[in-house]
């Protein structure tokens, strides 16, 4: 434990280095606030966005309610909301087409050219396209973050299929297993470790997306909130809406890492 | 009658400007409950006619039938153990053990029963939860052999299964599957290239040629068991048949010659 809690304070050496350099230059106003608030001020801000602005209502509503009504919370949960839909659709949808594409040739050579030509183009450019499809509102936003976790997630599945060791579908066709066993037994879990990964970078992908999302096509959510921040020159909000990005993502990566090193626990690379 | 026939094996493979004959004209009885070992250097074709017993790879002409019936795919009558184990990882021990019951649909209770039982007989009742990855080489094998075991087949396959495994533990695992075999009178068809393991073991030792593969000696081995590695008698085998084996071993490592000299 010692150890760890070393190393803890050895990665906030230089975070605090900066902070106190920051904090500093502001107050001796080497530039104006509008332009780069002082920490504090952040700070402050990012507090006073998580609380809830109203007093509580007990009549319409419950004290936890009450307690997740803060601006920044209910931002934080449409953005997670829209980043979770998304990616279960486009991940749903390229798991099974992953698998049967890593798995069965003619449907690799069916479906590959489409999705060679489909992968390059960012998920940014559909915009238009959700835009004139949706409408407004949630569904284009998930559209376009299902697009972004789609990919990865059905790239590393194919590549993970192709990959498994012929000798466990050999182990597998001696103990008598069908085409659904091996499939579901054999072929999926020897093939997580890269799906995994896939959903690593879909996440990233989806979370990236969101943000840019927002910043069109609603009116709420994390990205929308700086957008909005900018027209009123809040700067101090603009950067206490980046920090809170920077924490959702670092929550869903913690997130999708334990559950990795959980679905994981059999693979060789992760014993310690 | 005997339980395994091959019958005229021929098996070749297209390699890069030359064909591979892998297998010339093999032609083997294997009797009910015998112990056969197929001894030869790397390269003999060992391994591809258990292959084509096991029904991974069928032979390229020529028949190999069990029981009177022609062998065309992989099946759990012929329970096959790896050199490189082949458990899967994301399974724990038991559920490795109890993965062809599972395959046959057998109530949940009669597999946990029988799963206890076969980790019971290969003493591996410690490690029943632990994944593969947590065992070691020698605890592996005694999982890919009670894997097979729990399918009861009549045949256990077996390539060169205690090959990676060191001296004494290999020696261990020998006396465990001797021990299974004479209590449960299954066949067994064991490829190994080390001609102490195949007289350790052994009915009866096919020793083979290199390239292309064919039976050269078909040896009766009627030592009593145990044998003892030490005695006049084993190793007046052994030189015997290390004398066979090295004349291929030689004919492996002039091809080699050859073949380093084309590229
Ligand atoms: N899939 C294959 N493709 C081409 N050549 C092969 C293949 N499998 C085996 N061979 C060749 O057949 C011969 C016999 O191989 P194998 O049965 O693995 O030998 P052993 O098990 O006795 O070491 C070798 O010369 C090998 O190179
Ligand atoms: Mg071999």
């Amino acid at each position: 434990m010692p150890a760890r809690l070393k190393d803890f304070l050895q990665g906030l050496l230089i975070p605090i280095i900066l902070l106190v350099a920051w904090e500093a230059s502001a107050r001796a106003g080497f530039f104006s606030a509008a332009i780069l608030p002082a920490p504090s001020a952040v700070a402050a801000k990012w507090w006073i966005s998580l609380l809830p602005a109203q007093p509580i209502d007990p009549a319409s509503q419950s004290y936890v309610g009450w307690m997740f009504s803060g601006e920044l919370i209910q931002d934080a949960i449409s953005s997670l909301y829209r980043v979770l839909t998304g990616f279960v659709i486009g991940a749903g949808l390229a798991l099974p087409l992953g698998l049967l594409m890593g798995a069965r040739p003619t449907i690799y050579r069916l479906c590959n050219p489409l999705m060679q030509i489909l992968r390059p183009i960012p998920p940014i450019a559909y915009i238009p396209l959700a835009i004139l499809w949706f409408g407004l509102g949630n569904p284009p936003s998930v559209f376009l973050i299902s697009i972004g976790a789609f990919f990865p997630v059905l790239m590393n599945t194919i590549a993970g299929v192709r990959n498994v060791d012929n000798i466990y579908l050999l182990a597998a066709a001696n103990l008598g297993a069908g085409q659904w066993t091996l499939f579901t037994r054999v072929i999926l879990p020897a093939t997580m470790p890269y799906i995994l990964a896939g959903v690593r970078i879909g996440i990233g992908t989806a979370f990236i997306v969101v943000i840019v999302s927002e910043m069109i096509a609603v009116n709420d959510g994390l990205g929308y909130r700086i957008l909005e921040a900018r027209e009123f020159m809040w700067s101090d909000k603009i950067i206490a809406g980046m920090i809170t990005i920077g924490l959702l993502g670092l929550a869903l990566d913690t997130a999708v890492s334990r559950l990795n090193n959980h679905l994981l626990r059999w693979h060789r690379g992760l014993d310690q | 009658m005997s339980q395994i026939a091959i019958r005229h094996v021929h098996k070749s493979f297209a390699a890069k400007q030359r064909e591979v004959v892998a297998l010339r004209d093999i032609d083997l009885d294997i009797n009910p409950g015998e112990f056969v070992c197929l001894l030869g250097p790397s390269g003999c074709g060992k391994s591809t006619l258990l292959n084509a017993v096991a029904g991974f790879s069928l032979p390229s002409s020529g028949e190999i039938s069990v029981d009177g019936r022609r062998i065309t795919q992989p099946g759990p009558d012929r329970g096959m153990v790896f050199q490189e184990y082949a458990l899967f990882p994301w399974m724990t021990v038991a559920q490795n053990i109890g993965f062809g019951l599972e395959i046959q649909k057998k109530p949940a209770d009669e597999i946990a029963a029988k799963v206890g039982q076969l980790l019971d007989m290969l003493h591996l009742k410690d490690f029943r939860d632990r994944f593969p990855k947590d065992l070691s080489g020698g605890m592996r094998q005694r999982v890919a052999i009670a894997r097979v075991l729990a399918l009861d087949s009549p045949i256990l396959l077996m390539d060169e299964p205690f090959g990676a495994l060191d001296a004494l533990t290999r020696r261990n695992l020998q006396d465990e599957l001797l021990r299974i075999w004479s209590k449960s009178g299954k066949t067994i068809l064991f490829v190994t290239h080390s001609i102490e393991e195949s007289i350790y073991l052994a009915d009866r030792i096919i020793v083979m040629t290199y390239r292309p593969g064919t039976v050269k000696r078909d040896q009766r081995v009627e030592l009593p068991r145990p044998r003892d590695p030490s005695s006049a008698e084993f190793n007046e085998l052994k030189r015997e048949l290390g004398r066979l084996v090295m004349e291929e071993q030689q004919r492996h490592a002039a091809d080699e010659m050859q073949v380093a000299a084309i590229d």
